[in-house]
């Protein structure tokens, strides 16, 4: 098993490297600093003094992979910006603040909407998945369905815009948007969780009612009705065991993007977590935060990949890792 | 003057390969059998036929050409810095930006009052009239309107049963779901006459900030919407197939490189990846603005580039299942044969592994096209989607949420988007779900 975990994390070291080339590419080859510095101060009247001080002030006046001045690799913006990053040195963005300080302010409001929405979305998800699949073949499993497509159809967007119109507005049981420390921050995350459990409802429960059916299409339901279970009995004793397999190592592969944050939920609800830092980035053009965001976002989820073959070996005795 | 953008041309193609496909696959019967589960109840049909009409829109609006404003004085015609296409040559008056502000649907006022200063230096508060709308009376418009539509309906019905029954031989048993989708064919021939008819008096959705019409706008974006789902998939496609398959079919090192490419693209989020891409777009295009001359021309390219920076991130998955595929296919008899008989390992690649392949191909290209057309809106939102001089659905959402705290209430921007981006997301998953059943093996 230590084995297996020890090797898995080597495998990674590639593919992390393979990510700082591709952004290091996509951030310094395709567009050189002088770019990068002319967007940050804008594009009129800048002068060639102003963007080299610019670089200098955030260390991009170095050159890109080798330093033939001083015969190093590591004074070079390459070892600097990209291969800092596998030590978590994430630098200061180009806006001037530490990117490092900022995520450990950032992670704490992101997870306080996303582990109650991933939670609360499972607990709703599974049952209506599995009273769907237990109703197969009548008009409610059918209609249900019909309603997970439309509901699943519909762009998340209209979801927050409804949501926020609706309770926020009309009915004024929730402020609109906004945070607060602590327990405070109750009514500010409900609305945001609701939205994000409503508008997973449609795509999950079709995903999870069709675990639950193939479930009960097995030999085993079979015998089961055969020695005389009832059907509720079967339901909860076995196949909701055997169903939850599939359901819970899906999603322990995104148990470490939580730390994310959702891009749109906190932007829209003005949460300051580390979604909105990264819409902000991406708005403002600030490259230092997205690269930085972009290498947490690969490690977090070559994390989830990890988790999820220790936990198919957890919950399935017959899988064996090698 | 004609002019064939980028994304036009692609189109084109698509159109042109999607032709070939239906023409040679209603020559095998085999075929024919496995289509008609993908659209065998009604529901299906329907979404079928929504989605024909939503592609007919989308091709008639990439036939583009530059308006010509006039002769200069040696007679050389002079043109507009524009590009029009004849959606907005059909859709004319509301092509034309006419009015400055808000108003709501059937609405003859502008919805905020505007500071006139009159002529004796007084200040006052007046409801300004709208110029597009005429006040013609809503009832003989509608009487029209369903005319035209019947008109159209027979016109197009009898068309089809031309092609179909006369010319491909299609034979309609009773209780066929075709007869469900002359029932659709006719509720969208109406729809769509009475809205134009309308639309043409009045702004049936009412308008947006700066006064465009919102009707117009939406169904301009159905455009966008279309060439984001399909030229995606379409321009990534042969890379995932190709790898996914030599990689599946070789195994060795370059199953270690393909796996490793996936593997790496993949394992970035993909927002933050679009987002890292787009932004360098961006750049880079800014650095050069002049290999443009027109704006529309711009944001044609900047189209493309969304397209391909969108497929960068969804053929992963793609080349994942070819490559699985393959790797079951080819220990299979039927390749040792051919093997064993000297053919090259190209050919039995292409002549007996890719066509076992279509299926996952068909199936994943109708599964991706909703979640493209949802994504396009999500970007747009995030500040990297289509350039914001283009229609979009997602621009539009993006541009009226601001809206929605004001008092009274601005909903009516919403709507329009609502309603068509839903019916088209709708329809595709229904369609998907019906190809997906008819052709998944482990469906049946």
């Amino acid at each position: 098993m230590w084995q297996y975990i020890i090797r898995r994390i080597i495998y990674a070291i590639p593919v992390l490297l393979g990510v700082n080339i591709l952004t290091f590419l996509l951030f310094f080859v395709v567009n050189t600093p002088d770019d990068v510095a002319r967007m940050q101060l804008g594009a009129k009247h800048v002068t060639q003094r102003m963007i080299d001080d610019w670089k200098t002030m955030h260390g991009y006046d170095l050159p890109l992979f080798y330093n033939a001045e001083q015969h190093s690799i590591t004074k070079t913006i390459f070892w600097q910006k990209s291969v800092n990053l596998f030590v978590f040195d994430f630098g200061i963005s180009d806006g001037g603040r530490d990117i490092k300080q900022a995520i450990k302010e950032r992670y704490g409001p992101s997870l306080a909407i996303a582990i109650p929405a991933l939670i609360i979305g499972l607990l709703v998800n599974v049952t209506v998945a599995m009273l769907l699949a237990f109703f197969k073949g009548t008009y409610l499993d059918s209609w249900g369905v019909i309603l997970c497509v439309m509901l699943m159809s519909i762009s998340v967007l209209f979801y927050i815009v409804g949501g926020q119109y609706l309770f926020a507005r009309v009915l004024k049981w929730v402020p609109i948007s906004g945070y607060a420390d602590g327990w405070s921050s109750f009514k500010f995350v409900l609305l945001p969780i609701a939205v994000s459990v409503v508008g997973g409802i449609g795509a999950g429960v079709r995903w999870y009612r069709s675990f639950f059916v193939e479930e009960m299409n097995k030999d085993y339901v079979r015998t089961a009705k055969a020695k005389g279970l009832s059907d509720t009995t079967i339901l909860f004793k076995h196949v909701l065991r055997n169903a939850m397999i599939p359901i819970l190592t899906g999603i322990v592969v995104v148990l470490p993007l939580l730390f994310m944050g959702s891009l749109l939920l906190e932007s829209f609800f003005a949460v300051p977590g580390l979604g909105s830092y990264t819409i902000d980035a991406i708005r403002n053009q600030d490259f230092a935060i997205v690269r930085a965001m972009v290498y947490l976002g690969s490690v977090l989820y070559i994390l989830g990949l990890l988790l999820t073959d220790i936990s198919y070996v957890m919950v399935d005795p017959r899988i064996k890792l090698q | 003057m004609p002019i064939i953008l980028w994304t036009d041309a692609l189109i084109y193609l698509l159109l042109a390969i999607l032709i070939w496909l239906i023409i040679t696959t209603a020559r095998k019967d085999f075929m024919r059998a496995q289509w008609r589960k993908a659209y065998g109840s009604p529901i299906k049909m329907i979404a079928l036929v929504i989605l024909i009409f939503y592609t007919i829109i989308g091709v008639v609006d990439s036939l583009h050409y530059i308006p010509k404003l006039g002769t200069n004085s040696e007679g050389k015609p002079i043109y507009a810095a524009k590009i029009n296409s004849v959606l907005d040559w059909l859709l004319k008056p509301n092509s034309e930006q006419l009015e400055t502000s808000y108003s709501p649907p059937f609405a003859t006022e502008l919805f905020n009052k505007e500071m006139i200063k009159e002529e004796s230096g007084q200040i006052s508060w007046t409801a300004v009239r709208l110029k597009y709308v005429t006040e013609a009376k809503i009832l003989p418009l509608l009487i029209k309107g369903v005319t035209y539509g019947l008109i159209a309906w027979l016109i197009v019905f009898t068309i089809a049963w031309l092609i179909f029954v006369k010319w491909l031989k299609f034979s309609f048993p009773r209780g066929s779901p075709w007869r469900v989708a002359t029932y659709t064919l006719l509720a969208i021939c109406i729809l769509s006459a009475v809205c134009v008819i309308l639309a043409q008096h009045y702004h049936i959705l009412g308008t947006d900030k700066i006064g465009t019409d919102i009707f117009y706008a939406s169904i301009k974006s159905i455009r966008t919407g279309l060439v984001i789902g399909t030229l995606t998939t379409f321009i990534t496609l042969p890379f995932a197939i190709l790898l996914g398959a030599m990689a599946g079919y070789y195994r060795g090192w370059i199953d270690d490189i393909v796996q490793y490419i996936y593997t790496t693209l993949s394992s970035v989020p993909a927002v933050l990846l679009i987002a890292a891409a787009v932004l360098t777009m961006d750049a880079a295009l800014q650095r050069h603005e002049t290999w443009f001359n027109l704006m529309a021309q711009r944001a044609d390219i900047r189209l493309l580039l969304l397209c391909c920076i969108l497929g960068l991130t969804s053929w992963t998955s793609l080349c994942r299942f070819v490559r699985g595929e393959t790797l079951k296919l080819r220990e299979l008899a039927f390749v040792q044969a051919s093997r064993a008989l000297g053919l090259d390992s190209m050919q039995i690649i292409i002549k007996h592994i890719l066509p076992n392949l279509l299926h996952i191909i068909l199936i994943s290209i109708v599964l991706d096209f909703s979640g493209l057309v949802l994504a396009e809106a999500v970007l747009s939102y995030v500040g990297v989607g289509v350039d914001p001089s283009m229609y979009s659905w997602g621009n539009m959402i993006n541009s009226a949420r601001m809206e929605l705290g004001r008092e009274p209430i601005i909903w009516w921007t919403l709507t329009g988007a609502f309603v068509l981006m839903f019916t088209l997301v709708l329809a595709a998953n229904i369609f998907a779900d019906g190809v997906r059943d008819a052709f998944d093996p482990r469906m049946n």
